[in-house]
């Protein structure tokens, strides 16, 4: 019991520098994250607003609104207004993320302007295998998306897709990049809709 | 420090050609295939290594004494992670096509084995200006090896170099030098001829002396 008691100490004895330097780079990466993270923000809208005439057709480049909508879990979440040269509505786009293979995806979703029918898609942000994952930002897989319904949820399958169907054909070897991305969209929707329409409501 | 060991000069020129990362030693394979289709992205990469090499062989080097020999890969691996990702977010912040374009090879430079392996041979057990020259000498060394490789590839490949047109309009490109299969072949080729080149050094050494 007595050696035992003895032993304890001796762990942060040894491993002291291990916490403390851990510390110090935590706050470190705070810092910058801190400073940069504004300025990838705003990469990402400037981005964000470079693609979406190719999401959503008839987009005119000086009618594209961002707006904040609350989803049901009080959640407030960025979607944007794309509007035509005379700022009718002409879809929306919503951005969404989630967990990928290998790291976040995050990707882009045009809507029709009833929420009912995916125009687009843009993987804005991904780290997935090289080769494999990595194709889901080609035009192959997506493709796929435009004219898929919004109204139920899309599935991923790995034989060629129905025509007519919700169906998403994977990429060959990246099943839960294919999946991942997939589910974000889903979700997204499942998420945005109702708010996008109130939205809507309030301000055609 | 040990009368045996390199001094900082010393360290500095080994790590440009006589023990170069990518030539001598083999190392960084994965960004030396993976980002040498064009100089630009080459580049970057080198940059972005160069920071964190040398930025880990300084704070490495200024802990030294206080390294644990159990838990000293965990230090390297801890802080060549952080200098990593700081490269990572500045990319996305000030070069974010390029940031995009590099994809997940900068997060990848933590597994670079070099960076690591200049942590364990010369920073933990040297001085700060030696561990920096080490780092700066390396550096130097892996941006000479992905110049070289991507230049191959980038004027035979796209007839261009740091996308400025180089090869006359009639030039057909190369198109495989573009792809993966074309990084093996240019990196082989590259490597038998520094390997013939350093037999050739040796045997004229020989004859001479």
């Amino acid at each position: 019991m007595s050696a035992q008691r003895e032993k304890r100490p001796s762990y942060i004895r040894q491993a002291w520098l291990v916490i403390l330097l851990g510390l110090l780079y935590g706050a470190a990466l705070a810092g910058v994250q801190t400073g940069l993270g504004p300025i990838i923000e705003e990469n990402k809208r400037r981005e964000t607003f470079s693609v979406i005439p190719e999401l959503v057709p008839g987009t005119d480049r000086e009618h594209i609104t961002a707006l904040e909508v609350e989803t049901a879990k009080g959640k407030a979440r960025r979607v944007y207004r794309a509007g035509g040269p005379d700022d009718q509505l002409r879809g929306w786009v919503i951005a969404a993320g989630g967990l990928g293979f290998a790291d976040r995806i995050d990707v882009l979703i045009g809507l029709d302007p009833h929420v009912e029918q995916i125009t687009g898609m843009y993987v804005l942000d991904q780290k997935e295998t090289p080769g494999l994952g990595n194709l889901i930002v080609e035009d192959d897989f997506r493709d796929q998306f435009i004219d898929k319904s919004a109204l139920k949820p899309l599935e991923v399958v790995k034989t060629e897709a129905a025509p007519g169907s919700n169906e998403i054909r994977t990429v060959t070897g990246a099943t839960i990049s294919s999946q991942s991305v997939a589910d974000i969209i889903n979700k997204a929707i499942d998420e945005l809709r109702q708010p996008i329409l109130e939205q809507a409501t309030s301000k055609p | 420090m040990s009368a045996d060991q390199p001094t900082a000069g010393e360290r500095f020129i080994q790590g440009i050609l006589p023990e170069n990362p990518v030539y001598r030693q083999l190392l960084g394979m994965c960004p030396t295939l993976a980002v040498t289709g064009a100089m630009k992205p080459a580049m970057t990469m080198a940059a972005a290594t160069a920071f964190v090499l040398i930025s880990a062989n300084l704070i490495v080097s200024l802990i030294r004494g206080l390294l644990r020999p159990h838990l000293r890969i965990l230090v390297f691996t801890l802080t060549i992670a952080t200098f990593v990702t700081i490269a990572d977010r500045g990319l996305a912040a000030y070069l974010y096509p390029m940031s995009k374009e590099l994809g997940p090879y900068v997060p990848l430079i933590i597994v670079n084995c070099l960076i690591i392996s200049r942590c364990e041979i010369c920073a933990s057990r040297q001085n700060v200006a030696t561990a920096v020259a080490d780092g700066v000498g390396m550096s130097l060394g892996f941006a000479l090896a992905l110049a070289s490789i991507a230049t191959v590839r980038e004027l035979l490949g796209l007839g261009t170099w740091f996308g400025l047109p180089i090869m006359p309009d009639a030039w057909q490109h190369w198109g495989v030098l573009i792809l993966p299969p074309g990084a093996f072949l240019t990196l082989g080729l590259l490597l038998g001829a520094v390997e013939w080149w350093s037999e050739r050094r040796g045997r004229k050494g020989t004859t001479t002396s």
